[in-house]
């Protein structure tokens, strides 16, 4: 076959495929476009019964880093309805962008506790998750632990965590500035890197998996993997999960830090009426049991049953810091890691 | 020779008028292709302008020093891991044969296929402390902990670099193989007649022969690892790629991360001009006339081993290994249920978009690699340095670049649309997967315009000197000349162009429309929920596609340089 035969088959393909996803950029208009930073799998389920009971199509786009600068570029022709990400952080910065806008709803502002929405209604949490120390089921026997024990030179060599860039990290860090004070920070974080057992690097599970290998006897990460190393299909993974106790730490004079997964309405959301329509659904009872179950987050609204993992880690008392505060001295906290070097 | 070269000279010397300048359209085509380019680059340096200075006594005191040394030293790891893996694999297979020689020619550049990110994680859950072999080292042994034996630390710097190494060698490989191969054997073989050991003829006259080739595949090895994000993160290594998205996520200072890219970006432009340094000044043209293949020497005993198991060690690294573990991934998974209708439309993405993207690369190459052979101008040559650039930029940089002038192009079309129709038109750039097309060509588009310009440098320029005396257009010169004579080098640029928009992550994910997935942003949706081993199905779909064109390639190539000697036409020159 000559090469323009070749071309001409190639271009023809390749024309196919541009006209199929122009067709489905176009029919996104009679319907819901979310754009999330959360992985498809695990909002699917309360995203089908959204389209089970109002008939409404959902679309979705799923992208991590950059997500509020595209939406912010496209300005007011973006097609975004829904922002949805994870971390006080994303919301704030969605905020910030300007590419969100302020929402009354009731329904929202009855069911979820004031700390954990925006104040001028800009966004909202719907699930919570901690920041806990996953700890060695055979070489720890203590079952309780603050924060500020992490950088005790008891735990020399011993403590595992990713990335202190890592924006759950910052956010942690950020809560540390609040309740300390930078100065006694920047000690605490100098304290808690010397304690590392090794560079910082893997994501939360791999902490568990270190725990498991002997490399570590504590690690941070977050509960809700806890729940999805146990409960998981994944026999190694099962193993990590079993391998460790989580103990819920705390703040001398606070609580154990906790973070929020939220949504925000765009700020030029082309169907508005049915973006608040899916933000009211996101605290019907049913959404949040399912949200709580496929996430194992902790749900936002009381009276929900948590996940049977999560709720043997023993009751959340979760940090008086407030979320938004936490937003303001991120900035502060990224600085701070790099200042003391903690992922060199 | 000598009179030849006087006569050809002679030709060069006289004035051929219009012949050497390029059509005014031409030229507007090269200055739009340069300024396309130049789009991201520019929008970057904008949002860099608009930040003030104040982050940057922060980044001096704290953060640049320790990641320009990690950048450093990982970029200068690679050269030497990926550099003599691909050098001596490379001249092994050309210069000798031993046993396993004919199947490891097809094996070695295979791990071309196998993205980076994915070889990352594979090597993670392979060798880290609770991974695949230290736990079985463990039950075999009776330890128990970490700090009862000793075992390399993968999440590290020299992991990086041995995992880059291993996925990267195949730029310098194919590079190098093609070098060796298409070197005078009567070069060879005088040396060998005085007396040069084999070591010696490698030394002293194949590679500094082939010093452009390895300039051209270490140079894009480089590049591919200084524009890597997910590897290095995830094995904990802080480069100056990582410094830029914590400055932006963490600090929420895109100004602050457009002004560390551009910190980069004299890195990559150094890269660059080592390239091109690599090739300055010298003429590799051989003549129409093809000269003789080397003829491979055979090895016997001890050293036939060592020459097999010095080849085969690369190909175990990047691709039998990665394989191997993605396959036990989805047995043990049983995956295959994953293939279904929705699988099928992700596949058939990925290809329309490759597919797509590798034609309109190519032929925006082609227009600029012939415009610059006719008219060495200024204009020409600085284009195809820019070109060179987009290469450079890290996907997600070059994505954030690229936005703003997309939306813009969009809203002045949709605003001329609603004057016309009245209706709304939306987003046609960024609503539609053009914005990939366009990001892939921008970042592809050196691969093409590197491998068109050095088919043509080979090429003597007498063949055109001829057609000109002959009295052919410009037109018939690009027709029936260049673009024959650069078929194979079209072909080659075509797959390696193609296997990389199928692995391409960053600037798909950020550009990508609704609703649309390829299956490198599954493997990733997978991986970022911490369930890198359910992407497996995908990763190794991934890494099938792009065995098809990496295959083909050896295939041309293998058949195209190994071909007898016909003396009386230049192999691939068209009739006249």
């Amino acid at each position: 076959m000559n090469l323009t035969m070749k071309f001409a088959r190639g271009l023809l393909v390749g024309a196919a495929a541009i006209g199929t996803l122009a067709g489905s950029a176009q029919a996104a208009d009679q319907a819901l476009n979310i754009y999330t930073t959360r992985e498809p799998g695990l909002i699917k389920p309360v995203l089908d019964e959204f389209t089970k009971e109002t008939g409404i199509k959902v679309n979705t786009i799923f992208i991590n880093n950059g997500l509020e600068e595209r939406v912010r570029t496209e300005g007011e022709n973006s097609p975004a309805d829904i922002i949805l990400t994870v971390d006080i952080g994303r919301l704030a910065a969605a905020k910030d962008y300007g590419v969100t806008q302020p929402l009354k709803s009731e329904v929202l502002e009855k069911v979820i506790p004031a700390a954990y929405r925006d104040p001028e209604g800009h966004w909202f949490g719907i699930a919570l998750r901690g920041r806990v120390v996953y700890a060695s089921k055979e070489r720890v026997k203590q079952d309780k632990i603050t924060y500020e024990e992490l950088a005790d030179p008891k735990w020399k060599g011993k403590v595992c965590i990713r990335s202190g860039q890592h924006l759950y990290n910052v956010s942690l860090i950020a809560a540390a500035i609040a309740h300390m004070g930078e100065a006694k920070a920047e000690e605490w974080l100098k304290g808690v890197k010397a304690n590392l057992a090794k560079k910082p690097s893997g994501g939360d599970r791999e902490q568990a998996k270190d725990i498991l290998a002997g490399v570590c006897d504590i690690a941070i990460g977050n509960t809700y993997y806890v729940s999805l190393m146990r409960n998981g299909k994944d026999e190694e993974q099962k193993k990590w999960g079993e391998a460790i106790n989580v103990i819920l730490p705390t703040f001398e004079g606070g609580g154990t830090h906790v973070n929020v997964s939220g949504l925000a309405l765009a700020k030029n959301a082309p169907n508005k009426a049915n973006a608040v329509k899916f933000m009211e659904f996101m605290v019907s009872d049913d959404s949040q049991r399912i949200h709580a179950e496929a996430n194992s987050e902790y749900p936002v609204k009381a009276g929900i049953k948590i996940h049977p993992t999560i709720a043997s880690f023993g009751e959340l008392k979760a940090d008086n810091v407030s979320i938004a505060e936490i937003a303001k001295l991120r900035k502060k906290a990224s600085e701070l890691v790099d200042k003391v070097g903690f992922d060199q | 020779m000598k009179a030849t070269a006087e006569v050809q000279n002679l030709f060069r010397a006289i004035p051929f008028g219009a012949i050497n300048r390029i059509p005014w359209w031409l030229s507007a085509a090269v200055v739009a292709v340069g300024l396309l380019v130049l789009m991201p680059v520019a929008a970057l340096t904008g949002i860099a302008a608009q930040g003030d200075a104040e982050i940057w006594p922060h980044l001096i005191r704290n953060v640049l020093p320790s990641s320009i040394v990690d950048t450093l030293a990982l970029l200068a790891g690679i050269a030497v891991v990926a550099g003599s893996m691909g050098i001596t694999s490379a001249w092994l297979v050309t210069a000798h044969r031993f046993p396993g020689r004919n199947i490891l020619v097809w094996l070695l550049p295979l791990p071309l296929a196998v993205p980076t990110y994915i070889t990352a994680y594979i090597y993670v859950e392979i060798f880290d402390s609770a991974g695949l072999v230290q736990m079985a080292m463990r039950d075999v042994m009776g330890w128990t902990s970490r700090s009862d034996y000793w075992f390399p630390e993968i999440r590290s710097l020299y992991g990086c670099i041995l995992v880059m190494s291993a996925v990267l060698y195949p730029y310098v490989y194919i590079a190098a193989r093609a070098m060796f191969l298409t070197q005078s054997a009567s070069m060879l073989e005088v040396a060998r007649v005085l007396g040069a050991g084999r070591f010696k003829l490698f030394t002293v006259i194949a590679l500094p022969l082939a010093r452009p080739a390895l300039a051209v595949g270490l140079s894009l090895a480089l590049l591919e690892a200084l524009n890597d994000i997910g590897a290095s993160e995830y094995l904990g290594v802080r480069t100056l790629t990582v410094a830029v998205y914590n400055t932006w996520l963490n600090r929420g200072s895109l100004p602050g991360a457009a002004q560390i890219a551009c910190v980069m970006l004299a890195f990559v432009v150094a890269l660059i001009l080592i390239e091109r340094y690599g090739r300055k000044d010298r003429r590799y043209a051989t003549s129409a006339k093809r000269s003789r293949v080397v003829h491979p020497a055979p090895l016997f005993g001890g050293r036939a081993w060592i020459a097999a198991m010095l080849c085969s060690v690369p190909v175990f690294l990047g691709f039998i290994l990665p394989c191997a573990f993605l396959i036990r991934e989805i047995l043990r998974g049983s995956l295959f249920e994953q293939f279904d209708a929705e699988f099928l439309e992700h596949l058939l993405t990925t290809l329309g978009l490759s597919i797509t993207a590798t034609l309109a690369v190519l032929a925006v190459a082609t227009l600029l690699v012939s415009a610059a052979r006719i008219a060495k101008s200024p204009l020409t040559r600085s284009t195809l340095f820019i070109a060179g650039l987009g290469y450079a930029i890290p996907g997600t940089v070059l994505a954030l670049g690229l936005m703003t002038p997309l939306v813009t192009i969009d809203g002045l079309i949709g605003t001329i649309w609603r004057y016309l129709t009245g209706e709304r038109l939306g987003l046609l750039l960024m609503g539609t997967a053009t914005a990939i097309i366009i990001a892939y060509v921008l970042r592809f588009l050196s691969i093409a315009t590197g491998s068109l310009s050095a088919g043509l440098d080979r090429v003597s320029p007498s063949l055109e000197d001829a057609a000109r005396t002959l009295g052919s257009s410009r037109k018939d010169m690009v027709w029936r000349i260049q673009i024959p004579l650069m078929r194979p080098a079209l072909a080659s640029a075509a797959l390696l162009i193609f296997v990389d928009c199928i692995k391409e992550l960053p600037a798909t994910l950020l550009l990508r429309p609704l609703n649309t997935e390829t299956l490198a942003t599954q493997v990733y949706t997978y991986a970022s929920r911490g369930r890198f081993e359910d992407g497996s199905l995908a990763a190794l779909v991934i890494v099938l596609i792009g065995l098809v064109p990496v295959i083909q390639l050896v295939r041309s190539a293998e058949t195209r340089l190994r071909r007898p000697e016909r003396p009386d036409s230049p192999s691939s020159s068209p009739s006249l």
